[in-house]
C-alpha cells in the first residue's frame, strides 16, 4: 500500500539522496581536470582535497543512506501491504541523519576536514565531521529499527506464511548495517570522538584501523544490495518473465549478509598490524562471498533468457537481441550487470592476497570501485527511481527516450573514465594525489589517460544533470494525466507456499553471525590491548 | 523449497572456482611463502632518532656478516628517508619501513615491493627486484596536503656491481 506517509518518507530520503549525488559530481569532474595537470590555475591541493573529501562522503554515506532508507519504506509498505510503523519516529531518523550530514558538510567545504572519507587517523579533522558522520549513522539505525520491527510484526500477523522477498532482502539489509556500522561506531565512540575533542592525547592507530575495517567490506554489500533487490524483485517482471527461484535468492541474500562480514581484513592484507593467519582467514571468507554474487549473475540471467524466448528469440544468443531493451529497469539491469562483470573480475585481483600488492592503494582502486559502485550499484538506483517515482508521484515518467539515453550516458561514461583509471593504477599511479609530479619518465606515460578520464567525467556529470531533470519534470509535471500503476513484484517461476524457517527469519542469522564476528575479530581487536603499542598524537594535514 | 537442478549445478560449479582461487593461493601462501607484510611488529614512532635501528646513522642498505640485505627506510611528510638507495637486482632483500608521522603506503611502481606504513608498527617486506633500472618509490596513501609529493628514489644495479662496489662490512648506508 502507498499512502501519504510512505510518498513522503521515500520521497524526501531519496531527494536528499540525490541532491547529494549531483553535487558530488560536478566535484568528481572537477577532480578528474585538476589532478590531469592541464590548468595551471586549478592546480591547488588544498581545494582539492576538500574537494574528493567531500566527494566521497557525499556518494560513499549520504547518496547510499538516503536512497536506501527511502527505498526501504517503500518496500516494506508495499511489500507488505502496511502502514509505516511509527512514522514520527521515522522523520527523526531522518532529520538526524540530515542534519549530521550539514554539521560534517560544514567543515568539509570550508576546508577542515580533507581527511577523505576514510578518515584514518592519527590526521585529525575538525570535531564538527566526525560528531557530524555519526549522526548520520545514528539516524539511519532508527530506519534499521523500523524495518526489522515491520518484518517481524508482519510475521506474527502472517504466521507461517512467507515474508516477501522483497522485504526479507532490505530486513536483512537493515540487519546488515547494523552490523556493520557497528564497527565504525565503536572507532568513533571509543577513539575518534575523545581524541578530536581534546579529552584524549592519543590514539591507537592500528586499533582504528582494524575497527575501520571491519566496516569497510560489508559496507558496500550495504550498499549492493538494493540493486539485487531490484533484480530479484523486479527485472524478471519488468522483462516479461519469472523470477527463477524464489528460494535461491533467499539463499544469495543470506550469504551475502553473513559471510560480507567477518572479512574486512582483505582491506589490511598490505598492514603490519595484523598476522597472516587472520588475513588468509578473511580472504577465505571474500571468496565465499563471491559465491552469492555468482549465483545472483546467473539468476538474473536465466530471468532475461526465459524472457527473451517467451518473446521469440531462438538459438544460442537469439533471446538477447529480442529483450526490452527499452524497459529502462532491463536497460539498467544489462549495463549493470556488464560492468558487474568486468568489476567482479578486477575484485578478484584485489582479492587475491599476494597479486594485491601490485595494485594495492594505486589508480587501480578507485578505478574498481567507480566501475562497481557508481557503476553496476548506482546505475541500478537511477532504474529503482525510475521505476518508483511515478508510482510516488502519480506522475508519469516524463521521458522514456531520455531516460533510455541517460542510462547508456552513464555506462559509456563510466567505460570511458574507469578503463583509463585501472590502467593508471598498473602503471603504478598512487590514488588520492593532486597532481603528477613525480620527477620520472614514468609519469609521462599517464598523461594520455588523464585526458581520457576528463573526458568519460564529462559524459557522466550531463548523463547525472539528465537524471536529475528526468525525475525533476515527472515530479513538477503540470499535466493532469494522473499515473495509477501499483507497484509490480515478480512472481517465481514455481511460487513457494511455505519455505524453512531458516529462509524466512533473522534470528538464526544474527547468531551465526555474532560467532563469526568472534572467531575473525575477536583476537585481533583484543591484541591491541596485550601488546604493547605506542598511541600517536593527532597531526594536521 | 525449491531449487531448480540447473541452478543447483551453477551453485556447484561456483563453489568449484571458489575453491580453485582459495586452493592456489593458500598453497602459495603455506607452501612458497608469498605473504603479505605481516610482521606485528611495534615501535614507538616518536623516538625513532632514539632507536637502535632506525637513528638516522642506521638507516639505508646495509649488508651483515651473512650477506643478508636489510634495507630500514623512515617515512615521514614528505619523503622516504634516505631519499636516494641503490640496491643489487636479483637478490632477496628485507625491507623495514617505519613511520615518524602519520599513515603512509609505500609502493615501488611494476614491483611487489608495497606496504602501508602505520605508526606504532614495523612494516618488514621480502621482495627481490629483476631487472636493473632507476624506480622511483611512492607515497600511495593520503597523509596529507603534500601527498603528491612525496617519493624517493631507488636504483637496481646489476648484482656483480653492487657486490664489488660495497664491501662485506657493515652500515654501508647512503650508499657511495
Ligand atoms: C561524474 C562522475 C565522477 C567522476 C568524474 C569521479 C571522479 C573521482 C575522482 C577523480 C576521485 C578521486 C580519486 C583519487 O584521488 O584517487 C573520486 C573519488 C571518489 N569517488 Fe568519484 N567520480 C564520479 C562519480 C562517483 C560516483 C557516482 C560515486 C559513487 C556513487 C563515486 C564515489 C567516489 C568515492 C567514494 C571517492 C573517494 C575515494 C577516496 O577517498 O579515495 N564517484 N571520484
Ligand atoms: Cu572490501
Ligand atoms: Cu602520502
Amino acid at each position: 500500500m502507498i499512502d501519504n506517509t510512505v510518498r513522503k518518507l521515500a520521497l524526501g530520503n531519496m531527494s536528499v539522496a540525490f541532491i547529494a549525488f549531483i553535487l558530488a559530481c560536478f566535484m568528481g569532474e572537477y577532480q578528474v581536470l585538476e589532478r590531469s595537470g592541464l590548468f595551471e590555475s586549478l592546480d591547488s591541493p588544498t581545494v582539492y582535497f576538500a574537494s574528493v573529501s567531500t566527494h566521497g562522503v557525499l556518494m560513499a554515506y549520504v547518496l547510499t543512506t538516503f536512497f536506501i532508507m527511502g527505498f526501504g519504506y517503500f518496500t516494506a509498505s508495499t511489500a507488505l501491504n502496511k502502514p509505516i510503523w511509527n512514522p514520527g519516529l521515522a522523520w527523526a531518523g531522518f532529520w538526524t541523519s540530515l542534519i549530521g550530514t550539514v554539521l560534517a558538510a560544514i567543515p568539509l567545504l570550508t576546508g577542515k576536514a580533507s581527511v577523505l572519507y576514510t578518515f584514518y587517523p592519527p590526521i585529525q579533522a575538525h570535531h564538527l565531521f566526525y560528531l557530524g558522520a555519526t549522526l548520520l549513522v545514528v539516524g539511519s539505525w532508527v530506519w534499521c529499527a523500523i524495518m526489522i520491527v515491520m518484518f517481524l510484526q508482519w510475521k506474527q500477523e502472517n504466521p507461517g506464511k512467507t515474508v516477501p522477498l522483497a522485504m526479507f532482502a532490505t530486513t536483512f539489509n537493515a540487519m546488515l548495517w547494523l552490523w556493520t556500522s557497528a564497527g565504525v561506531a565503536l572507532e568513533s565512540v571509543f577513539l575518534i570522538l575523545p581524541w578530536s575533542f581534546g579529552l584524549t592525547d592519543t590514539i591507537d592507530v592500528g586499533l582504528a584501523r582494524t575497527l575501520f575495517a571491519w566496516t569497510l567490506h560489508p559496507i558496500v554489500y550495504f550498499w549492493l544490495i538494493p540493486a539485487y533487490t531490484a533484480f530479484y524483485v523486479f527485472v524478471p517482471k519488468q522483462a516479461g518473465s519469472y523470477l527463477f527461484s524464489d528460494e535461491a535468492a533467499r539463499v544469495a541474500f543470506i550469504v551475502l549478509v553473513v559471510f560480507s562480514l567477518p572479512i574486512g581484513f582483505h582491506h589490511l592484507y598490505m598492514d603490519p598490524e595484523q598476522a597472516k593467519g587472520w588475513k588468509l582467514l578473511h580472504m577465505v571468507g571474500t571468496f565465499i562471498v563471491s559465491t552469492p554474487t555468482l549465483l545472483t549473475g546467473f539468476t538474473v540471467i536465466a530471468a532475461l533468457e526465459i524472457a527473451g524466448r517467451l518473446k521469440g528469440g531462438k538459438g544460442l544468443f537469439g533471446w538477447i537481441g529480442t529483450l526490452p531493451w527499452t524497459n529502462p529497469m532491463v536497460l539498467a539491469t544489462i549495463l549493470s550487470l556488464l560492468m558487474l562483470i568486468f568489476g567482479g573480475f578486477g575484485g578478484i585481483i584485489n582479492a587475491s592476497y599476494a597479486m594485491n600488492a601490485m595494485i594495492h592503494n594505486t589508480a587501480w582502486v578507485p578505478g574498481h570501485f567507480h566501475l562497481i559502485f557508481a557503476g553496476t550499484t548506482v546505475i541500478m538506483y537511477f532504474a529503482i527511481a525510475y521505476y518508483i517515482w511515478p508510482i510516488l508521484t502519480k506522475k508519469p515518467l516524463f521521458s522514456k527516450k531520455l531516460t533510455l539515453l541517460q542510462l547508456w550516458t552513464w555506462f559509456i561514461g563510466m567505460s570511458i573514465l574507469t578503463t583509463p583509471w585501472h590502467v593508471l593504477g598498473l602503471l603504478g599511479q598512487p590514488r588520492r594525489i593532486s597532481t603528477v609530479v613525480y620527477n620520472n619518465l614514468l609519469t609521462l606515460s599517464w598523461q594520455p589517460y588523464e585526458l581520457a578520464m576528463i573526458f568519460g567525467g564529462l559524459v557522466l556529470l550531463s548523463s547525472a544533470c539528465l537524471f536529475l531533470y528526468i525525475l525533476f519534470k515527472t515530479q513538477f509535471n503540470a499535466s493532469t494525466e494522473v499515473y495509477e500503476h501499483a507497484v509490480e513484484y515478480a512472481e517465481a517461476l514455481h511460487p513457494s507456499e511455505s519455505v524453512p524457517e531458516y529462509l524466512n527469519d533473522i534470528k538464526l542469522w544474527n547468531k551465526v553471525i555474532a560467532v563469526l564476528m568472534a572467531i575473525s575479530f575477536g583476537y585481533p581487536i583484543l591484541q591491541f590491548f596485550l601488546m604493547n603499542t605506542y598511541d600517536s598524537s593527532a597531526w594536521g594535514y | 523449497m525449491h531449487i531448480d537442478p540447473l541452478e543447483k549445478k551453477w551453485g556447484q560449479i561456483v563453489l568449484v572456482i571458489c575453491a580453485f582461487f582459495v586452493g592456489i593461493i593458500l598453497f602459495e601462501a603455506l607452501f612458497h611463502s608469498v605473504n603479505a607484510p605481516s610482521n606485528v611488529e611495534t615501535i614507538d614512532s616518536t623516538k625513532l632518532h632514539l632507536s637502535k635501528e632506525f637513528a638516522e646513522d642506521k638507516l639505508g642498505v646495509s649488508r651483515d656478516d651473512k650477506g643478508n640485505i636489510v634495507v630500514r627506510m623512515v617515512a615521514g611528510r614528505y619523503s622516504f628517508f634516505p631519499k636516494e638507495i641503490e640496491v643489487p637486482a636479483e637478490t632477496k632483500l628485507t625491507f623495514r619501513w617505519v613511520s615518524m608521522d602519520v599513515l603512509h603506503g609505500v609502493h615501488i611502481p611494476m614491483t611487489n615491493m608495497s606496504t602501508m606504513v602505520v605508526p606504532g608498527f614495523v612494516a618488514e617486506v621480502e621482495t627481490s627486484f629483476p631487472t636493473p633500472g632507476d624506480y622511483p618509490v611512492l607515497c600511495n596513501e593520503y597523509c596529507g596536503l603534500g601527498h603528491d609529493q612525496m617519493w624517493s628514489r631507488i636504483k637496481v644495479v646489476e648484482k656483480e656491481k653492487w657486490l664489488a662496489q660495497h664491501s662485506a662490512s657493515k652500515g654501508g648506508n647512503k650508499n657511495d
